[in-house]
């Protein structure tokens, strides 16, 4: 009864506010294009789906491309910094200096480099998501437990059989956290790029959805493709947890 | 089997972990190292299995017969088990990094489960074993190899009163029928006087061996109620007090 109170309760909590909302604006008489109340945004959604939700699967494409480049960057950088202490040392300084860096002062660089714009969207969502990626494995792949990888060497293994049978297995659990922050980050990564390139760039997203109708004051609309990016991070956050519940039980039940 | 000649182990901090350690063993022996805490007694099984290397003297094998790899069985104070394998891909480890295949190594995975009496659970994860059971797997693990040498690092530690006393019943008699030597480093004396058929008695930091003690206690279910038993315990009790530093 408590389980199902909480998960009821977030549902519940968004009918009240969303109904506050519009009651709000309704006996205000606030204009839809200052504030529209969450009934001007439904129908805004009704009236552009054909152009917002193509906008949403571009943005998407971008993400889950970015969330690819990050996750096969973040691993074997990880796996290397673990098999070179040399390379740790060389490395680890410049992936923080990237991280740390915000991508909004080196997205328009990387649009200018590269001249396909789609690539150039992916880079920059990768840049920002391939960190967590890359920061979560190095700790698990340090964490294997050393009982484990003497007994490994005293049963003759090769490098690649500790790899691939011990570190990266103990590190999966720290790999899916990762992974679960990375997907979200590729999706503000994503948004960002698409921020910067404007008009200039893929011109499809849902960013420049949102600038063009900011632009022609289309507020609902702005809005309405506000709520699909909300959505779809959760959307996304929730998928990876189920995708992090479901490889760890199938590892370890 | 093998000669450890003045081995001493220097670690790069500056703890002198053990000074000028010689013995010899024989085939067939059942070793215990006894000592307290810092004795080395651990750091000299890590010279043993390999991995690490003495800062001065040597180990001479046999016959200059150096173990391979998976003729030298470990067996650590945990489990340390991979929680992602069943029992039975747990103990299939050594054979897999060998590169032998699960179905050629299935009738040996099935008859060692059998010997330490967990045929029932060659599926189970560790996560639904007991400690003991647990043990027994990574006991199974260290002997799939058929090692010649059985290295263990207190392995019963941990484990209930009941529990160590059945693990220990079972070890000595896998010790009999089949003549493998072990090293088995232990800092209870009644384990080590139970167990063993000699006993290297070390001394706290650096690790000396200060006593080697040679046991002839009867075999099967009077061993730990016989009066040699009982006299081997306060014979090394007595060792004990003596060179444990006084305050």
């Amino acid at each position: 009864m408590n389980k199902w109170l909480e998960r009821l309760a977030p549902i519940a909590f968004g009918i009240i506010a969303l109904s506050a909302w519009q009651g709000a604006v309704s006996a205000l008489h606030v204009p839809f294009y200052v504030v529209p109340g969450p009934i001007d945004i439904a129908r805004a959604y009704l009236t552009d789906y054909a152009v917002l939700n193509p906008a949403l699967l571009s943005t998407l494409t971008v993400t889950f491309a970015a969330l690819l480049v990050a996750t096969a960057v973040g691993v074997a950088l990880a796996v290397a910094m673990a098999a070179s202490p040399l390379f740790r040392a060389a490395v680890q300084p410049w992936a923080v200096m990237l991280q740390v860096t915000p991508i909004v002062a080196i997205a328009p660089l990387i649009i200018l480099w590269v001249s396909q714009p789609f690539i150039a969207l992916v880079v920059c969502a990768s840049i920002i998501a391939f960190f967590p990626i890359l920061s979560n494995t190095a700790a698990g792949l340090a964490a294997t437990p050393q009982d484990l990888q003497d007994l490994f060497r005293l049963n003759g293994a090769s490098r690649w059989q500790v790899l691939f049978l011990l570190s990266l297995p103990s590190a999966l659990p720290n790999f899916l956290t990762g992974l679960r922050i990375s997907g979200t980050l590729a999706l503000v990564g994503a948004v960002v790029a698409e921020f910067v390139a404007g008009s200039g760039g893929f011109a499809s997203g849902l960013a420049y959805r949102i600038i063009e109708a900011s632009y022609r004051l289309e507020i609902p609309r702005m809005f309405a493709a506000l709520v699909l990016l909300g959505v779809s991070g959760i959307v996304i956050y929730a998928a990876l947890g189920l995708l992090e519940r479901v490889l760890l039980r199938k590892r370890d039940a | 089997m093998f000669s450890l000649r003045a081995a001493s182990k220097t670690y790069a901090s500056g703890t002198k972990a053990l000074e000028n350690i010689t013995a010899d063993i024989a085939p067939g022996e059942f070793v215990a190292l006894l000592g307290p805490s810092g004795c080395g007694k651990s750091t000299l099984l890590r010279l043993l299995a390999g991995l690490e290397t003495p800062s001065s003297g040597e180990i001479a094998w046999e016959n200059s017969q150096k173990p391979e790899p998976g003729e030298i069985g470990f067996v650590f104070q945990d489990a340390t088990l991979m929680p992602w394998l069943n029992a039975a891909d747990n103990i299939y480890l050594p054979l897999r990094l060998r590169g032998i295949r699960k179905t050629e190594a299935q009738p040996k995975i099935d008859a060692i489960l059998a010997q330490v009496g967990l045929a029932d659970f060659a599926k189970a994860r560790p996560k639904a074993l007991s400690g003991g059971m647990r043990m027994r797997v990574s006991i199974a693990r260290a002997l799939i190899s058929e090692p010649i040498l059985l290295l263990m690092d207190e392995p019963f530690a941990a484990l209930d009163e009941f529990t160590r006393h059945r693990l220990q019943d079972d070890l000595h008699t896998l010790w009999r029928r089949s003549g493998k030597t072990i090293i088995f480093v232990t800092h209870s004396i009644y384990e080590a006087a139970y167990l063993a058929s000699r006993i290297i008695v070390m001394s706290p930091r650096p690790g000396r061996i200060a006593a080697d003690i040679r046991t002839t206690l009867p075999d099967g279910e009077e061993r730990r109620t016989s009066p040699a038993y009982t006299s081997l315990v306060t014979d090394i009790t007595r060792t004990l007090h003596e060179i444990m530093p006084h305050e």
